[in-house]
C-alpha cells in the first residue's frame, strides 16, 4: 500500500497542476482533490508521523489526535463544498490560492511544531492575499494591501515570539504554550491577529466584503478557525481570551446593525461568532473545549452558506448594498431559502446546527459560574439574530422591492448552498455524529424542555423588537455610508506618519547636516582646528544623523503608494521582512 | 437563464398582516407553554433568574432595543461618507 502522505501537500502540490488541465477534466480533478485528501487522512496513522529532522530540531508534518481530527475534517468538507462553489470560476489563480490557502490551514492544523506551523500560517496569508487580488479592481488591489500589511504584522510577532520561545524553553513543540513571558505574548498577538480578536479585527470586515465572490467563502472559512483551533491548543483557560471573546460577541453586532454592504454585515457576524469560540478557549473546561470545537465546525458550514447566498446575489446582480436590494425572494426563492436556513443556523434556532454548538459553551461558561460573562453572551445571541438572522435575508430577499430582476443561480452554486443547508438541518435534528468527534466525552442534552423554550423565547422576542421598530420607522435605515473602526488608527495617521517621515523628517535632517559642521567651527574659532573638527563631525553627523531621517523616509516612501502594483509591493515587504528575520536572529540569538 | 415568472405571494398587504398575525400567536403560545411549564415542572438553573418564567423573553426583547438604541449613537458617532478614505 502507498503510505499516506501529509495532507496539505495533496491540496499544495496537487494545486499546480489545475492551469495545466482544461474543461471536464479540470472540473472533476478539483473536486477529487478534497476526496482524495480525506481518504489520505483516514489513512494516516493515529499520533505522530513524519518527523523530519531540521537543523537540530524535529519537523512534525503530521500529529492526528482527537482535536486536530475535526479540523481536519471541516476543513476538507468545506474546501470540497467551496470547491463545487466555485467550479463554474474561469480564472485558475483563484483556484490555486483557494488549494493553497487551504492547504495552508490543514498545515497548521496537523503540525506538531513552530517551525512548520509558520511556514503555513505565512503560506495562508500569502495565497488568502490572491483571493482578494483576483478580484481585479483598484479597491480591491488597496484592501489586499491592507490585509497583507496587517498578517505581516501578525507574522513577524508570531516570529519574533517563537524565536524567543525556542531560545529561553528549547524546545519547538506546537503544544500548550500559556502566557508567560515576552515570547509567549508575542506569539499570542500573532495568533489573536488571525483570530480577529479586539483591536486586531478591522482588517476582517476591510477585506472579505472586497473579497472575490468564492474566495470569500473559503477566507470565511480558514483564516479566524485555524487560529481558534491553535488558541484552543496552546493558550487554553487563559483569562484574558474569556473577557476578549465575551467582548468580540458583543460590539461587532452594533456595526453590523448600521452597515450596508450585506458581506459586511457577515464579516461582523463572524467575529461575533468566533467571540463565542475566544470565550469556550478562556474557559478552558472539558466542556468548553468541546464547545469551541462544535461550533467552529456548526459555525464554517453555516457562515460560509451565508457568504455563498450572498455570494450568489452578488454574481446575479452585480449589487450588496442593503440600499440597491430588496425583494429578491420573487425572482431567486432557493438562494433566499438557502439564506434563511443559515441565517437560522447562525441564531441558534432549534432544530438547526447553530442551536446544538453554541449552548456547549454557553453551558461551560454558567458551569464556570462567570455571570456577566453569560449575560454577554446571552445578549450576543439575541444580538445575532436580530443583524445575522433577520436583517440579512430580511433587506435583500424581501423587505422594499427593487425592481431588480434576475434569476437563480448556476447549477453548481445551488448545489453547494444545498449540500451545507443539508448539513446545517442535519446535524442539528441529530447532532450525535458531530458530538462523538469531539476531543472529550459529551454528556449534554441541548433538546430539553426550558432550553428549547427558553431560546425560543430569546430570539422570538428579538424578533419582535425587530418587528415593532421596522414597523414604526426607528429602526435605522439602510445608508450609504461607511463606518469607521479601529483601522482608522491605522490608515489616517499612517498617512500622516508618512508625510512626516517625507517632509519635515527630511528638511531636519537636511538642515542639520548642512549647518552643524558651520556652528563647530565657529565655536572653535581657530580655522586650522576647526577645519581638522568639522571634517570629522561633518562625517559623523552627515552620515549618522541624516542618514537616520532619510532611511527611514526611503524605506517608507513606497508604502505610500497602495496603488501602486502589488507585486513590487509584496517584494518590498518581503525584503524588510528578511531584514527584520536578521535583527530577531541577531537579538534572539 | 432568463428571470423566469416572480412569485408574488407576499406583496399582499394582507399577506404580511397574516403572517404578523400567525407571528404574534406564536410569541402567545410560547409564553403560555413557559409559563405552564413553570408550575407544572422544578426547573433547575445554573443562576436564579434562569428560573424566572419569561425571563428570555423579556431579557431577548430588551436586549434586541438597547442594540438598535446603541447602533444609532455609534452610527451617529463612526458614519462618513463612502469615499471617506480615497
Amino acid at each position: 500500500m502507498i503510505k499516506s502522505i501529509p495532507v496539505a501537500f495533496i491540496f499544495i502540490a496537487g494545486s499546480f497542476l489545475i492551469p495545466f488541465l482544461k474543461g471536464r477534466v479540470k472540473s472533476v480533478y478539483m473536486l477529487s482533490l478534497p476526496i482524495l485528501a480525506f481518504i489520505n487522512l483516514i489513512f494516516l496513522p493515529k499520533g505522530l508521523s513524519w518527523e523530519i529532522g531540521f537543523l537540530d530540531y524535529t519537523l512534525i508534518l503530521s500529529r492526528i489526535d482527537n482535536l486536530s481530527l475535526v479540523f481536519g475534517y471541516i476543513f476538507i468538507l468545506i474546501t470540497f463544498i467551496g470547491m463545487i462553489y466555485a467550479i463554474h470560476v474561469k480564472d485558475d489563480i483563484q483556484h490555486v490560492a483557494a488549494f493553497c490557502y487551504s492547504g495552508g490551514a490543514l498545515g497548521v492544523t496537523f503540525t506538531g511544531d513552530l517551525f512548520s506551523l509558520y511556514f503555513f500560517w505565512e503560506l495562508m496569508a500569502v495565497a488568502s492575499t490572491f483571493l482578494i487580488l483576483a478580484q481585479r479592481t483598484t479597491d480591491a488591489r488597496r484592501a489586499a494591501f491592507r490585509y497583507f500589511m496587517w498578517h505581516f504584522f501578525g507574522g513577524v510577532c508570531l516570529l519574533a515570539g517563537i524565536v524567543l520561545y525556542v531560545s529561553t524553553t528549547g524546545t519547538i513543540a506546537f503544544s500548550y504554550i500559556g502566557l508567560s513571558d515576552l515570547g509567549t505574548a508575542l506569539i499570542f498577538v500573532g495568533f489573536c491577529l488571525n483570530a480577529a480578536i479586539f483591536p486586531f479585527h478591522s482588517w476582517l470586515p476591510d477585506v472579505y466584503p472586497r473579497a472575490t465572490i468564492t474566495g470569500a467563502v473559503f477566507m470565511s472559512a480558514m483564516t479566524t478557525k485555524s487560529a481558534v483551533y491553535i488558541l484552543a491548543r496552546t493558550y487554553p483557560g487563559v483569562e484574558v481570551l474569556m473577557w476578549a471573546g465575551a467582548f468580540m460577541t458583543c460590539f461587532p453586532i452594533f456595526y453590523a446593525v448600521i452597515a450596508n454592504d450585506m458581506r459586511r454585515v457577515l464579516s461582523y457576524s463572524l467575529i461575533n461568532q468566533v467571540g463565542f469560540m475566544i470565550c469556550g478557549i478562556g474557559i478552558g473546561s472539558q466542556l468548553a473545549i468541546n464547545g469551541v470545537v462544535a461550533h467552529a465546525f456548526c459555525h464554517i458550514i453555516y457562515k460560509a452558506l451565508l457568504f455563498m447566498s450572498m455570494g450568489a446575489v452578488l454574481h446575479m446582480t452585480g449589487k450588496i448594498r442593503a440600499t440597491d436590494l430588496g425583494g429578491l425572494y420573487k425572482y431567486m426563492p432557493m438562494t433566499a431559502i438557502f439564506c434563511i436556513i443559515g441565517a437560522a443556523s447562525i441564531s441558534a434556532l432549534p432544530l438547526f446546527s447553530g442551536f446544538i454548538s453554541k449552548s456547549l459553551t454557553v453551558a461551560a461558561v454558567a458551569e464556570n459560574n462567570q455571570t456577566i460573562i453569560w449575560l454577554m453572551l446571552l445578549f450576543a445571541s439575541a444580538g445575532v439574530f436580530h443583524h445575522a438572522g433577520i436583517k440579512v435575508p430580511y433587506f435583500v430577499f424581501f423587505g422594499h422591492d427593487s425592481g431588480i430582476k434576475t434569476c437563480e443561480p448556476p447549477f453548481n452554486m445551488r448545489l453547494a448552498m444545498g449540500i451545507a443547508a443539508f448539513i446545517c438541518v442535519f446535524l442539528g435534528v441529530y447532532p450525535a455524529p458531530l458530538y462523538s468527534l469531539l476531543p472529550f466525552p459529551v454528556d449534554y442534552q441541548p433538546y430539553t424542555l426550558f432550553h428549547v423554550i427558553g431560546m425560543l423565547e430569546l430570539l422570538m422576542f428579538g424578533a419582535l423588537a425587530f418587528t415593532i421598530l421596522i414597523l414604526s420607522g426607528f429602526y435605522p435605515a439602510e445608508l450609504r455610508a461607511i463606518n469607521l473602526d479601529t483601522d482608522w488608527f491605522l490608515r489616517i495617521p499612517g498617512r500622516a506618519f508618512i508625510k512626516f517621515c517625507g517632509r519635515p523628517l527630511k528638511t531636519i535632517g537636511d538642515t542639520l547636516s548642512s549647518h552643524i559642521s558651520k556652528m563647530v567651527a565657529w565655536a572653535c574659532m581657530a580655522p586650522a582646528v576647526s577645519e581638522i573638527i568639522e571634517k570629522k563631525v561633518d562625517k559623523i553627523f552627515h552620515k549618522i544623523l541624516t542618514a537616520f531621517p532619510s532611511a527611514i523616509y526611503t524605506w517608507m516612501k513606497p508604502l505610500k503608494t497602495e496603488t501602486r502594483e502589488i507585486s513590487w509591493n509584496l517584494l518590498y515587504i518581503f525584503a524588510s521582512f528578511i531584514f527584520i528575520l536578521f535583527f530577531i536572529l541577531f537579538l534572539g540569538g | 437563464m432568463k428571470p423566469g415568472k416572480p412569485l408574488n405571494f407576499l406583496d399582499a398587504p394582507e399577506t404580511q398582516k397574516k403572517f404578523r398575525k400567525y407571528f404574534y400567536i406564536i410569541l402567545c403560545v410560547l409564553l403560555i407553554i413557559d409559563l405552564a411549564a413553570f408550575f407544572l415542572f422544578e426547573r433547575h438553573g445554573h443562576f436564579p433568574w434562569e428560573e424566572v418564567p419569561v425571563f428570555n423573553a423579556v431579557y431577548g426583547f430588551t436586549a434586541c432595543v438597547g442594540l438598535i438604541f446603541i447602533a444609532k449613537i455609534l452610527r451617529w458617532i463612526v458614519k462618513r461618507k463612502e469615499g471617506y478614505y480615497d
